[in-house]
């Protein structure tokens, strides 16, 4: 199984960088500017009524956040996968030391 | 049909392949995430709120059923929110030339079904709507119908038919998480087409339009998107067999025969 998830996110990082040498003169930019244009483009007067109660003060610093944002996440999840994989382990090995016969039955 | 008798790679290669050459000849530059702050008209803010509340409700009563009556999967919750946090910051460049980001909802809906999605990914658009200026709080309710409830509920139709045709887990997993996300941005396109008609060719015109902003660059990332909800899930029939069977995500003992990539 784990041939197989290492292809599969071998995968996922070419579909990921594959983009950047296909279409190597795009800005790859977010979507704001552009979303707002196809908008302004379809109704030509259209306003934007709200604006965001806090922005970024700049590029940095969301990229700053963003990844915050995915650290924790990316820690949450290898944290919980390392415990389960442990407390499996560990599990597995006291089964075995207290029923030994029946291990070996199976 | 014969498709399902290739071996799994082969089918993986395969199917990555074609997608790929598709996208290779598709021209459009564009931006594709959720809907920003202030660019919906009020009167959709409060429709898509209004359309949003009832699934809110519903999962925050899934989850307080789940937890009380399993309280050791509430990590494994947290683990759902967790993927799709970490998903939603990943803006990955796409074939277009521009970047989006998935939405990683699929993995909690197989998990946790559709309306506990619904709670977590509102939580997500929240905190990016507030800390990121990413999405926004006006729009917090159209954003979190197409990615917390449409989402969610198409994964869970497509995992539930690919279970019933007796798919193999891997592919039901991999389809509800990839469907998933594409619909949550086919989602999106219409909402602003509601919203924007265009002056020639009405909603039709904008539909495609937006479609060709937000449903195209989210192809590539839809596939990474199951790739990577895949990778987790085998992860979790391995090591958290119990908590899965506890929530019949597949019936007990089943698992090793039709594993997800376990065989």
């Amino acid at each position: 199984m784990r041939a197989r998830n290492i292809i599969l996110l071998g995968l996922v990082i070419l579909l990921a960088v594959a983009p950047l040498w296909l279409k190597k003169n795009s800005e790859f930019g977010g979507a704001d500017d552009r979303a707002e244009q196809a908008i302004t483009q379809v109704h030509p007067g259209y306003k934007p009524w709200f604006s965001s109660l806090w922005e970024p003060p700049s590029g940095e610093v969301e990229t700053f956040l963003f990844a915050v944002q995915a650290a924790v996440g990316a820690g949450f999840i290898g944290y919980y996968l390392g415990y389960s994989k442990a407390r499996k382990k560990v599990l597995e090995e006291m089964e075995k030391t207290a029923a030994p016969t029946e291990i070996s039955k199976s | 049909m014969f498709l399902l008798r290739l071996p799994d790679m082969c089918k993986r290669v395969l199917l990555t392949a074609v997608l790929l050459g598709v996208f290779l000849y598709y021209p459009v530059t564009a931006y594709a995430m959720h809907i920003m702050e202030g660019f919906l008209p009020l009167k959709w803010c409060i429709l898509w709120g209004i359309a949003t509340l009832p699934f809110l409700l519903l999962g925050i009563n899934s989850i307080n059923r789940t937890t009380r009556r399993h309280p050791q999967v509430k990590m494994l919750l947290g683990l759902a929110g967790a993927f799709t946090f970490v998903l939603s910051a990943l803006k990955i460049p796409s074939v277009t030339g521009s970047c989006s980001h998935p939405t990683g909802v699929g993995l909690g809906t197989v998990l946790f079904g559709p309306t506990a999605m619904t709670v977590l990914g509102m939580i997500v658009l929240l905190f990016q709507a507030i800390l990121l200026a990413h999405g926004g709080i006006t729009t917090l309710g159209a954003n979190t119908f197409s990615m917390a409830v449409v989402g969610p509920f198409t994964a869970y139709l497509v995992y539930k038919l690919c279970t019933k045709l007796r798919a193999p887990a891997w592919l039901g997993v991999f389809s509800a998480a990839a469907l998933g996300d594409l619909l949550t941005y086919v989602t999106t396109s219409f909402q602003l087409a509601l919203a924007f008609p265009a002056e020639v060719g009405g909603f039709t015109a904008s539909l495609v339009k937006f479609m060709g902003i937000f449903a195209v660059t989210q192809l590539p990332l839809a596939i990474s998107e199951g790739l990577l909800t895949v990778i987790v899930f085998n992860l979790l029939t391995v090591h958290n067999r119990k908590e899965l069977e506890e929530l019949t995500v597949i019936a007990s003992g089943d698992i090793s025969s039709k594993g997800a990539g376990l065989q």
